[in-house]
């Protein structure tokens, strides 16, 4: 990327820009860029940082809430849980870094997680994981990626303390050239110590904190996140970021420490796009300018050019700013925590972002074109004409009995036992944990004073390919569902829009039709949206990754005591179908299994149903009434039941409603609970628990063992 | 003068990394490969090479489960 | 019981020992480079990965200037515990026999295991009965016990092996199936299962809470008498 190579015309096209951007640059500053210049736009203005084909579709989703303590455009949201407690979270993706190096794409998109939480004061106490590859059947490629994201986020979550406490992972052929990994962070604060990043107060004093500067991710955000994986990406490997979970240890406790103790002006966490994104966006937010000197910073690689060390994306580094009188504690603090600081510059009036380096300007731009006048492109959405994927491998021809379906499906990749994944991770350190991975729809973490708080993460991309709004909205009930199961009322959502390339008109819809769906069963719920990420061009040469909004959900409950479980608990105890389930094998795993691309109309759902149904639900675990409740979600009321007394070790004998489906789906508004039969009277009773086979008369007679080994065998010979 | 430290796991002892990339190199088409261990380099400028041994007793290796050996 | 539970860089369950140990009397955070251990009774080195297990784990832990302290505490018969991370500092320091090699299956291992006690006495098991069973998490990429095979017979035979992996649950290939040792006078104990995270009814077993049981026992009756 040096100045010596063709004209300066030729040079924004390799760095990403268009030219109708170059030229929007060349009006906003009324002169040419410097080299400088023109690496700090490209990466502002690239997608990635941008936002350029959605934030104005963003604008859809509903915000507010009566809890809503730090909505959208902070580093992470946060909502008030009562005992003078919030709680900041947000979803994340590192998609394409992880297709290049999955063990450091997905430590680090764990890294980066972690500080946007407590870069807003909060304590990071939970992590969870959305994960997305090709089939592991198939491809070895896939099976790489698999275990070797796992052990990145097992490697960065387990170092520095976190517990890693839930996740979700889908094997589709869709994800084969692009895997996804979504990383949500969870975190603790007492309200007066959550922090803003805006950076205020002309005079007051910059400082970088954290790991040197290097030369990791040079270019990562333009190169790599703007534009779709082709042939060669290999090459790319230099520009990939290294995650050292140590040093992100120190750092935290670290600034959790100068917020305790007030020392702080703003932070801010430098992530993509490094200091150009980090600094900006806190001066933006401010109102004010800055003038950074980069022989400041410390650098790990002698003889940085200017232009790397305002882009380099070296991990475990963040900014924040301080009053000159405080500036020594600062300092005093860091050094304790053997965290290397140094003063780089100071906040100013005016509009003016400065780069110094020996004495000479750099680069000098107004904040507002950095971070406001990159352009919003509208998108064209238009719906595909023809099937956009192709129909996977038959597993199933339809002649297998039932018993041998559900042992099909038990065995099958995205419905079978994830413990060979969540025996890598530690769900425990901090002694949080309540309910751990199995145990229960959602994470069960207690909170001080004896309540709790649950999280969830959802998201079915083959459900939103077949119809993106009904499929996005049915993310935002199985959330919503899972959070009921344990007794959790929702109380804020944090989204990861991962999808294709919107300037094709049929990924657009896509984008389009979804955020509409979330939007909608959000306001039905009173879920508000609280902060996101959106991760494009997610394509291949033979086409888009199905649409694949991700869901996380926080929740509350007055009694960690009382949280729900899944499994059946108890010989005699009556079951229950809770309603209205009124499934159907449109987008199903069954669906998948026999070979049918995700084409058809999703049922319909009754939002207004749906949130009375979760309350019913949520009261009676409260209560102790059910003791145990399971939404019924892929492989339908079938493999619910066959889950529930796995998970309980206990069989059950059913009898299904005429007419009713038992690998049919209709994700969050089926529920299957136990509990004694005078708690059921009212609702539908369809059998009871007990002995060691799960017998569905007329269906199938299976020894629960047989459930538990096949459900067990599915992942374990892949991770 | 800058001197090297291999280190590598006591003969004897079950070594899981050297078992795992011996399986895994015919796997990718290389026969003929047996005995893999798998140790670690250390690198180190240093003002006394023959203090070396010492470091290494003390900090650089754990004599009960490491062998090594100094290149200068 | 007063028990000053060591923080490195880099220690996680720290926080968890603290809440363990205020369970059974007052704990204390004992800073790495601090050298006053504040007059406890007890020292608890505990999980998580200090120096980022950079070297080997514990290797530079073991050299913190609060160590040295607690080598001369440990020597004037002072109750020392090791948990996973801090079990591998003890062994660094030579305050137990033996080493901790990467888990056989190379990975990370989060399980419940069950544990048997070998020995149902001394400061750290005396609240429990031989041959009983606990059930306690093991969380944790190098939690191989090793040591040379006359060292585990001696070891054994003057039984200073104080808890087993039960049949079936060793998680990661430790020799004889040994999951804690403790020194030749039995006051330093080690083991790779967290106790501390097995004390709280909310989250499962609470079967940790007989080694701290043991160890406020041992120190009611020998220290304070």
């Amino acid at each position: 990327m040096s100045s010596s190579t063709s004209s300066l015309e030729e040079r924004h096209r390799q760095l990403g820009l268009t030219d109708g951007e170059y030229a929007r640059i060349l009006e906003r500053l009324g002169r040419a860029p410097g080299d400088v210049e023109l690496a700090m736009l490209s990466l502002m203005w690239s997608e990635h940082c941008g936002y350029k084909h959605s934030r104005r579709l963003l604008r859809r989703l509903p915000k507010e809430g009566a809890h809503v303590l730090m909505g959208p455009g902070e580093n992470a949201g946060a909502v008030d849980v009562g005992g003078g407690l919030a709680v900041a979270f947000k979803v994340e993706s590192h998609n394409h870094p992880s297709a290049v190096e999955p063990f450091q794409g997905a430590a680090t998109g764990v890294g980066g997680i972690l500080r946007d939480v407590f870069a807003v004061g909060a304590r990071p106490i939970a992590v969870l994981d959305s994960l997305r590859f090709g089939e592991p059947s198939a491809s070895e490629r896939s099976r790489y990626l698999l275990e070797r994201a796992v052990a990145g986020i097992g490697h960065y979550g387990n170092s520095i303390g976190v517990p890693t406490v839930g996740g979700e992972i889908y094997f589709e052929g869709s994800y084969e050239q692009n895997c996804l990994v979504n990383a949500m962070c969870v975190g603790l604060a007492p309200h007066d110590r959550l922090i803003r990043s805006a950076a205020a107060g002309p005079g007051n004093v910059v400082i970088l904190l954290g790991a040197l500067t290097g030369r990791d991710g040079i270019g990562g955000a333009s190169v790599l996140a703007s534009a779709e994986l082709g042939e060669g990406d290999e090459a790319k490997r230099p520009s990939v970021q290294i995650g050292d979970p140590f040093t992100e240890k120190k750092l935290l406790e670290c600034c959790l420490e100068l917020l305790d103790c007030e020392l702080l002006v703003s932070l801010q966490d430098l992530g993509a796009a490094g200091l150009t994104s980090a600094a900006s966006e806190m001066a933006s937010k401010g109102g004010v300018g800055l003038t950074v000197d980069l022989c400041q910073i410390s650098l790990r690689e002698p003889g940085m050019e200017p232009f790397e060390i305002m882009v380099s994306e070296s991990q475990e580094r963040m900014l924040c700013v301080a009053t000159p009188e405080r500036v020594g504690e600062v300092l005093g603090v860091c050094e304790r925590w053997e965290v290397p600081a140094t003063t780089i510059g100071c906040v100013t009036e005016g509009d003016s972002f400065q780069v110094l380096h020996r004495g000479v300007v750099v680069a000098d731009l107004p904040v507002s074109v950095l971070v406001d006048d990159c352009p919003l492109y509208d998108l064209e959405p238009s719906p595909p004409s023809d099937g956009l994927y192709e129909a996977p491998a038959r597993v199933l021809d339809g002649s297998e009995s039932p018993a041998e379906t559900l042992l099909a499906l038990l065995r099958s990749a995205n419905i079978a036992s994830r413990r060979p994944v969540f025996e890598q991770y530690d769900p425990i350190v901090q002694s949080r944990t309540v309910r751990r991975p199995d145990e229960a729809d959602a994470a069960v973490l207690v909170l001080p004073d004896g309540s709790a708080i649950a999280v969830a993460i959802d998201g079915n991309g083959r459900r939103v390919a077949c119809d993106p709004r009904r499929g996005a909205a049915e993310a935002v009930y199985e959330c919503a569902a899972n959070l009921a199961c344990v007794g959790a009322e929702p109380l804020g959502l944090t989204n990861c829009l991962n999808f294709g390339n919107p300037e094709k008109p049929h990924v657009a819809w896509q984008l389009v039709e979804a955020v509409e769906g979330l939007s909608q069963a959000c306001e039905a719920l009173g879920v508000p949206v609280v902060g996101g990420n959106v991760s494009l061009y997610n394509e291949a040469p033979s086409g888009p990754i199905f649409p694949t909004p991700v869901v996380g959900i926080v929740g509350k409950l007055p009694d960690a005591g009382r949280a729900g479980r899944l499994g059946f608990a108890r010989e005699g105890d009556a079951i229950g179908l809770l309603g209205p389930f009124e499934p159907s094998l449109v987008g199903s795993e069954l669906s998948k299994l026999r070979g049918h691309a995700p084409v058809g109309e999703l049922p319909v759902a009754d939002a207004a149903r749906i949130r009375i149904l979760h309350q019913g639900i949520r009261a009676r675990v409260r209560s102790g009434s059910f003791r145990s409740a399971h939404d019924i979600a892929e492989g339908g009321v079938a493999t619910a039941l066959a889950e529930c007394c796995i998970a309980g070790d206990i069989g059950a004998t059913a009898r299904l409603p005429r007419g009713l489906d038992p690998f049919g789906e209709a994700p969050g508004r089926g529920f299957i609970v136990s509990g004694p039969a005078e708690a059921l009277a009212g609702f539908v009773m369809i059998g009871s628990v007990g002995g060691d086979r799960l017998v569905i008369d007329g269906l199938l007679d299976l020894a629960v063992s047989d459930l538990h080994d096949a459900r067990e065998s599915g992942l374990s010979e892949w991770v | 003068m800058r001197a090297r430290v291999l280190v590598r796991p006591k003969a004897g002892i079950l070594d899981p990394q050297g078992q795992a990339v011996e399986r895994a190199l015919p796997a990718l088409g290389f026969e003929g490969v047996r005995n893999v261990h798998v140790g670690r380099l250390i690198e180190l400028d240093v003002d006394d090479p023959d203090r070396l041994p010492e470091m290494c007793e003390r900090l650089l290796t754990n004599p009960l489960i490491e062998d090594y050996e100094i290149e200068r | 019981m007063k028990t000053g539970i060591v923080r490195f860089p880099g220690s996680c369950d720290d926080i968890d020992a603290l809440a363990a140990a205020a369970r059974v009397g007052e704990p204390v955070l004992l800073w790495h480079a601090d050298t006053d251990l504040q007059g406890v009774d007890a020292v608890i080195v505990p999980g998580g990965f200090s120096y980022g297990d950079y070297l080997r784990a514990g290797a530079i832990a073991r050299f913190a200037p609060v160590m040295t302290e607690v080598e001369e505490f440990a020597r004037g018969g002072g109750l020392v515990l090791g948990i996973c991370n801090g079990f591998q500092v003890l062994c660094e320091a030579n305050l137990l026999p033996g080493a901790l090699l990467p888990n056989t299956s190379l990975k990370f291992i989060f399980r419940q295991v069950e544990l048997e006690v070998v020995r149902g006495d001394g400061p750290f098991t005396g609240a429990c009965a031989s041959g009983e069973r606990l059930s306690i998490p093991v969380k944790h990429t190098t939690g191989r016990y090793y040591a040379p095979s006359e060292e585990l017979d001696r070891l054994e035979a003057a039984g200073q092996v104080l808890l087993r992996y039960a049949p079936g649950h060793n998680p990661n290939g430790s020799l004889r199936d040994i999951a804690g040792v403790c020194n030749e006078r039995g006051n330093v104990f080690g083991l790779m299962p967290h106790p501390e995270h097995a004390v709280d009814p909310l989250g499962g077993s609470t079967d940790g809470m007989r080694i701290f049981e043991s160890m406020r026992a041992h120190v009611e009756q020998h220290v304070l008498a």
